[in-house]
């Protein structure tokens, strides 16, 4: 490996496909021991990326290395120093859990004392030891991901490559997921995840956000959240549609999004507009339950970052 | 039936396979324009509560009501005065925006005298006007899942299904489409969605919670956030993170840990008179914690706080 602390360093990172520039320039660095996020919609170029850095799709042009290993030069290189964990990871449906972890620890070459321990580490932590038996064909979305997970692991990569990993798979087993994922830092290991969800970058140390195949953004979860120009607002009412309708217009709004039990607003300066949208809202005689400053979420920031670039662009 | 009887009632409602008990005595009333959110974890019995709703699956016992029609009776009828929509399998992508709607409309048996009229509207409404011939597969997810939505309601249902409408889609799209979505309550369409995305659950006027076949919550959003969780949560900001996480797990008033970052969430049983103990018990053990403070639970924090994931295994079959 070379003098970098970097686990990944890709720069300028481009694929173009028929028609569609999938990733567009991308330019980013992982950490040694962290855990970067690629957030962004479908469509966004995580899933290219991510195939780029595995060593199984040529990039168009670019340098990038994984592990110290350059993918353009030697992408073999790179394999053997990572574990990649793809939206259709192979499991076999007709065997049993335990026998589908047997077959990626054959596949990648792990020894059999070595691998019964760590096999029973990663399925306690996934809570699935007592599935061994189970067919993997008869488990829950989110068990198939988590044994996904087990199987990838069953080997110590230096960097791990997961696409998307916790797509449906419910809260609860999401949660699991990211224990195991944060339980293998410990370990040396240094993750790359994708998600279109974008609560979940919340979970990242730092994240890349994706739009079109560019990057929008790229830091800590709590940096990026400071970076909104403007506060966000959550008013509460029984009637969030007549709420609205007397909010339009008002000064200093820059968004106004309906949800189940009011309204969530960015306006430009929380501490002057609060009392102006309260009194605003007593003299039009709209009833609301309260209306107080709230945290801004990263899809906030996404929603404005992708209307400036756009106004930009026009 | 009159406006203003529930557009969906539920009651008793019970669903076997074998020894297995999938839906157990659900009882839920849906009103007329109303968001109503069914969320759960993997196996916890939404979808087939769902498929019986839309009278693809018959109750075992209970009775349930769509748009005034008892599901186990008239389930053809049923299925005349609903719409369903999942982001992932509702279009035939080789197909072309018109020969998706047309095919479509005739699932539905759109009246010809009045297909040229909501061929319009749907085109007007997924702004697809002119892309008549574009292939369906080629078109950005935003389009293509107003598309989607336009195709569930050709037939003007009372009732929508929902089912992770908006998952992978870019935020400003989802947010058009659940501005549509509320456009469409509030000229009186019961909308049911169903998802994992608690994105998606704020966009409900009213969420209800299901957990191994029964309802464990149910409220707004925001009464589910104020009021369902079990215990208090307090963000925890320290060094090792990882370590103080393992510590805690087992810690004495700890009921939940999990992960943000460089951060924790933890569910104790009452946030300010946890957080002395707590910082005792992390200096002790060699972690140094730079903030402590109570916090508001999220919509996740309220799920995972309700449902069980052992269990939910058990259930599934």
């Amino acid at each position: 490996m070379t003098a970098t602390s970097h686990a990944i360093e890709a720069l300028e990172l481009t694929k173009e496909f028929p028609g569609v520039i999938a990733v567009d320039h991308l330019s980013f660095a992982v950490r040694e021991g962290e855990i970067f996020g690629l957030v962004g919609p479908d469509g966004a170029g995580k899933t290219t990326t991510l195939r780029m850095l595995a060593g199984v799709l040529t990039p168009d042009s670019a340098t990038a290395t994984v592990a110290g290993f350059d993918i353009g030069t030697d992408p073999e290189g790179v394999k053997h120093q990572i574990s990649y964990m793809s939206q259709r990871f192979g499991l076999y449906e007709d065997l049993t859990v335990a026998e589908n972890v047997r077959f990626y620890a054959d596949l990648f070459g792990v020894r059999r004392a070595e691998r019964e321990r760590r096999a029973a580490q990663l399925l306690q932590a996934a809570g699935m030891s007592e599935f061994g038996s189970r067919l993997a064909g008869n488990l829950s979305g989110g068990m198939k991901q988590k044994l996904g997970l087990v199987c990838a692991l069953i080997h110590t990569p230096r960097v791990l490559l997961l696409d998307e990993p916790t797509n449906g798979v419910d809260p609860v087993s999401r949660r699991d997921f990211w224990r195991i994922l944060y339980a293998l830092l410990g370990e040396g290991v240094s993750i790359l995840i994708s998600t279109s969800y974008l609560d979940e970058a919340e979970r990242c140390h730092r994240v890349a956000l994706l739009h079109q195949g560019r990057l929008l953004f790229c830091d800590t979860p709590a940096q990026l959240k400071k970076t909104l120009p403007g506060t966000v607002v959550a008013v509460a009412s029984p009637d969030p549609r007549r709420l609205r309708e007397a909010l339009s217009g008002v000064e200093g709004i820059s968004s106004l999004t309906l949800v189940g039990d009011g309204v969530r607003l960015v306006v430009d300066d929380g501490a002057r507009r609060i009392p102006e949208l309260r009194a605003r809202l007593a003299s039009a005689n709209v009833p609301f339950d309260s209306i107080e400053q709230v945290p801004p979420t990263i899809e906030d920031l996404f929603v404005e970052a992708v209307r400036e670039s756009s106004g930009r662009g026009e | 039936m009159t406006s203003d009887a529930p557009a969906v009632m539920v009651k008793d409602l019970v669903k076997r396979f074998g020894d297995f008990v999938a839906v157990d005595h659900v009882s839920l009333e849906a009103r007329r324009g109303e968001i109503f959110g069914f969320l759960g974890p993997n196996g916890a019995g939404k979808s087939t509560t769902i498929r019986m709703l839309c009278g693809l699956l018959r109750p075992t016992s209970g009775q349930a009501m769509v748009a005034g029609l008892d599901v186990a009776l008239k389930p053809e009828a049923v299925r005349q005065k609903i719409g369903y929509m999942s982001q992932k399998f509702s279009l035939y992508n080789d197909l072309r925006v018109m020969e998706n709607i047309r095919f479509f409309a005739g699932m539905y048996s759109v009246p010809d005298s009045v297909l040229p009229e909501r061929i319009d509207w749907v085109l007007e409404m997924a702004g697809l006007k002119g892309r008549e011939s574009a292939l369906t597969g080629t078109l950005a997810t935003g389009w293509k899942q107003r598309l989607a939505l336009g195709c569930a309601v050709l037939h003007r249902p009372p009732i929508l299904f929902l089912d992770e409408p908006t998952s992978g889609v870019d935020p400003i799209s989802r947010r058009q489409f659940w501005e549509l979505i509320h456009q469409m309550a509030g000229e009186g369409v019961t909308v049911f969605v169903t998802t994992h995305y608690m994105d998606e659950a704020e966009y409900c006027h009213r969420l209800v919670l299901i957990d191994r076949g029964r309802i464990v919550a149910s409220g707004s959003p925001l009464e589910l956030k104020q009021q369902a969780m079990k215990g208090e949560l307090l963000l925890v900001e320290c060094e090792p993170v990882g370590t103080a996480l393992e510590l805690l797990q087992t810690a004495p008033e700890v009921l939940d840990a999990a992960i943000f970052g460089s951060a924790l969430h933890l569910v104790v049983p009452q946030a300010r008179s946890a957080i002395a103990g707590l910082r005792g018990y992390l200096a002790e053990r060699g972690i140094t914690v730079a903030r402590i403070e109570p916090i508001r639970p999220t919509l996740e924090d309220v799920f995972v706080s309700l449902t069980s994931n052992k269990l939910e295994e058990r259930s599934t079959p």
